[in-house]
């Protein structure tokens, strides 16, 4: 194995383990906002990480430019859809967990 | 190397089943909202890593039409569930 494959490798080996804990948080969190809080940020990191591995592992070509642009577009569209729906319910009225409450 | 992509696209999978246990069973509009915009995003890396198995570059350009796509359907539910309309007539 090429030391470009095993760069790409480890990349995209951290990407899919920011992403699974991202799913653990959704899954496992007590309230609407801390499941956003887990998955907003661990999710963006984890396929950001995932498309640089694979333009780490294609080289320099017209393909790479463009997995550059989609990393780019995740990187802003991703918190922003996010903020969108969490300020969505806290308009709306989705009142915060606090300690010691029941799970929602 | 296409055996790293198969893994990846595995747990990719994997995850987006964690994730539609909360869309499907999630209390309330807002968390099944979440979940599927979460899914939409996980579905882009998805594509790429099928491209990279099935050695296709063009998947990557479906790819980004998905994430556009996925975007706007995610804001254009947040303002509806605030307004109660998109956009006025």
């Amino acid at each position: 194995m090429h030391s470009i494959d095993l760069i790409a490798t480890v990349l995209m080996a951290f990407g899919a383990f920011f992403m699974f804990t991202g799913a653990l948080g959704l899954l496992r969190l007590p309230d609407f906002y801390t499941r956003l809080h887990a998955t907003g940020k661990c999710d963006t990191l984890g396929e950001v990480l995932l498309i640089v591995g694979c333009m780490v592992y294609q080289g320099w070509s017209f393909l790479t430019i463009k997995l550059f642009f989609l990393m780019l577009f995740i990187f802003i569209a991703n918190p922003v859809a996010t903020h969108a729906i969490m300020k969505a319910a806290y308009v709306t009225g989705v009142k915060p967990w606090k300690k010691g409450e029941e799970r929602r | 190397m296409i055996e790293t992509f198969l893994v990846i696209g595995i747990i990719i999978v994997f995850t987006m089943l964690l994730c539609l246990y909360r869309a499907a069973l999630g209390p309330g509009v807002y968390n099944r909202i979440a979940a599927t915009s979460i899914i939409g995003t996980k579905a882009v890396v998805l594509l790429i890593a099928i491209g990279y198995i099935f050695e296709r570059p063009m998947f990557v350009d479906i790819a980004l039409l998905y994430a556009m796509l996925n975007f706007v359907g995610t804001l254009l539910m947040a303002k509806y569930l605030v307004r109660g309309e998109v956009c006025t007539a």
